[in-house]
């Protein structure tokens, strides 16, 4: 660590991993819920563990990339933090707005809390992702916004590097895009396409700006090649994620009333989404193989390798799969969407943010890395989590093809909740991997507290 | 890469090429906007009913277990098509009736709906079942 203030990073990391637990915690709960249906009936209904199972998720990861964007600043810049009280300060306004939105999910019928809310002065609740009260989505810019200021005037006063600029150009995008939650026209088609604007720009736009500039700063760390080569990638990859995602956004628009020519758009500029995260794999791979030092630290140069492929294939490979509009048509609103969403924010944005994490928690604990037996429950975990999200993914798609059959190709189509009888197998087999998806979290959290002697 | 294209050729490539594809993004959004009349069912807002019901679908997260159009949560049935296919006393009905309290079975809460709610939503699920989704969903199975 080179610059005092980088240490409140620490916060937004620990922070993070917290709400991590929190969110499979309550993932485990959804799962058991798909077949045995009035598991903890009434006390947490199904939508109920669903808001805080993807909130935490998108919160957590928010935090992921905030705390990357407080340590990774500086250090490209060559100065200190603009205001590290300021970036505390916003890390505990979050962390209590979270835990009270969450409290408000959990205690109080959704309907109550929209009415102590004031969600009638300005409706923006009740859609799927964008569930947080309006007092919770102003708290969000409020921060959003400090934590721009904060970076932004680092970034100005300082050195300014490619990865910088790529960084602060995705975190200005989430905050712009962010402001469309506050959309909600009583139209619905218009509802749900400007809703996109926030959840599909976000997840396959700017994001992965966020994505890229973390994951170049991690490999310039750990590999030692040459920024010049490494920006390059990162400019090349970058160029390739808004040319295909941005028109992507058309494999949302098929069937939800926009006219039919977004099946032309969608259909083909998402057939090349898989392409910038195959290009982020090869990154991946080329650099840790022209290496020019071997880092201590082997468990984050792991988890840079992992979010290279994982990205790629929870992404592109399944993102693919159903993203032409013929074969959308059948699988849109199946397991399948579950299965490609679970391996694409675990391989692409969880994967990053712990690649940043191990990268930077033993430096800011004061050593170039762990000890060797630390490490290798880190990689236990890696292994353990990244398994088990596999075989997630794999069940879920199960369920998926088999709900697409017998639902909607059948020539006796079934009802959903006849299907849904007919698909438990896959439910329980998803469960069993989601536990030992827990297990590697679990292994995981265990190394932070793993010996303290230092290894190189 | 080959040392002739350099970082900066990348980066502004980057810009160039991003800021080109938002352009027509915004452009066919605009489009979209012009066309979405014809398809929309706009002229049924005008019933104060078909909003409150929507209302009503977002205050109580319905969004949670249900999808609509085929999305939100994948718990519970498609509801775009719902009139078409249960038809609104059916509606009304399995509301009123929920939770149903099967051991083992998902349950649906019960949300205390007036009868003049239970007409809103009916009216917001008309609303979009008529929507033109290009033929979506498949079957009346949703």
């Amino acid at each position: 660590m080179q610059y005092k203030s980088q240490i409140v990073a620490k916060h937004y990391f620990v922070g993070a991993l917290v709400l991590f637990v929190a969110q499979i915690l309550f993932g485990l709960v959804m799962g058991l819920q798909y077949v045995v249906g009035d598991f903890l009936f009434p006390a947490i209904p199904f939508n109920v563990a669903r808001m805080v199972h993807t909130n935490t998720l998108i919160v957590w990861l928010l935090m992921g990339f905030m705390g990357s964007a407080y340590y990774l600043v500086p250090e490209e810049s060559e100065r200190e933090l603009y205001s590290p009280k300021l970036a505390i300060a916003m890390f505990w306004i979050f962390l209590v707005a979270a835990g009270l939105t969450v409290i408000g999910y959990l205690s109080v019928p959704y309907a109550t809390l929209a009415r102590v809310t004031g969600n009638d002065l300005l409706p923006t609740m009740g859609r799927e992702f964008l569930e947080q009260p309006g007092i919770t989505k102003i708290g969000i810019v409020v921060v959003a916004l400090a934590f721009l200021f904060n970076l932004s005037m680092t970034f100005l006063k300082g050195r300014k590097t490619a990865i910088t600029s790529v960084m602060l150009i995705g975190l200005w995008g989430l905050a712009i895009f962010f402001l469309f939650s506050f959309v909600n026209p009583d139209n619905l088609v218009r509802d749900k396409f400007y809703w996109w604007w926030v959840v599909h720009l976000w997840v396959e736009g700017v994001w992965e700006l966020i994505l890229g500039s973390i994951l170049a700063f991690v490999l310039i760390k750990i590999t030692g090649v040459d920024r010049e080569v490494i920006e390059k990638w990162l400019y090349v990859i970058i160029t390739l994620t808004l040319i295909t995602g941005i028109l992507g956004t058309g494999h949302h628009y098929f069937w939800i009333g926009a006219p039919e020519y977004w099946q032309w758009f969608g259909s083909v500029f998402s057939a090349l989404e898989p392409i910038p995260f195959f290009a982020m794999t090869l990154f991946a791979f080329n650099m840790v193989n022209r290496r020019r030092r071997e880092h201590p630290n082997r468990a984050a140069t792991l988890w840079a390798l992992g979010t290279g492929v994982m990205a790629f294939l929870g992404a592109g490979v399944w993102g693919f799969l159903h993203t032409l509009a013929p074969v959308n048509y059948y699988t849109h609103g199946t397991q399948i969407t579950a299965a490609h969403g679970h391996m694409a924010f675990y391989g692409a944005y969880v994967m990053v943010v712990l690649t940043m994490i191990s990268y930077t928690m033993p430096l800011m604990r004061g050593r170039a890395a762990n000890s060797n037996a630390a490490q290798v429950m880190e990689m236990w975990g890696f292994w353990l989590m990244t398994i088990a999200m596999v075989f997630i993914t794999l069940f879920l798609t199960a369920a998926g093809i088999l709900q697409v059959w017998l639902q909607r190709v059948s020539e006796t189509p079934l009802g959903f909740m006849a299907t849904q009888d007919q698909v438990a197998l896959f439910y329980w087999l998803r469960e069993g991997a989601g536990l030992i998806f827990l297990i590697g979290l679990l292994v995981y959290l265990a190394s932070f507290f793993k010996g303290e002697k230092a290894a190189g | 890469m080959s040392a002739s294209f350099s970082t900066s050729a990348a980066r502004n490539m980057f810009y160039g090429g991003s800021t080109f594809f938002f352009l027509i993004f915004l452009a066919l959004t605009y489009n979209t906007e012009q066309q979405l009349p014809k398809r929309d069912q706009r002229a049924q807002l005008d019933n104060p009913a078909v909003v409150a019901g929507k209302r009503l679908w977002e205050h109580n997260n319905c969004i949670g277990c249900h999808t609509l159009l085929g999305e939100g949560a994948y718990f519970a049935p498609e509801l775009g098509n719902v009139y078409k296919r249960r038809g609104p006393d059916f509606i009304k009905a399995w509301i009123k009736a929920q939770p149903t309290g099967t051991p083992g079975r998902r349950q649906m809460p019960d949300f205390h709906f007036s009868d003049k709610e239970l007409d809103d939503i009916v009216a917001f699920l008309k609303y979009a079942s008529e929507i033109n989704t290009a033929n979506w969903p498949p079957n009346i199975e949703g």
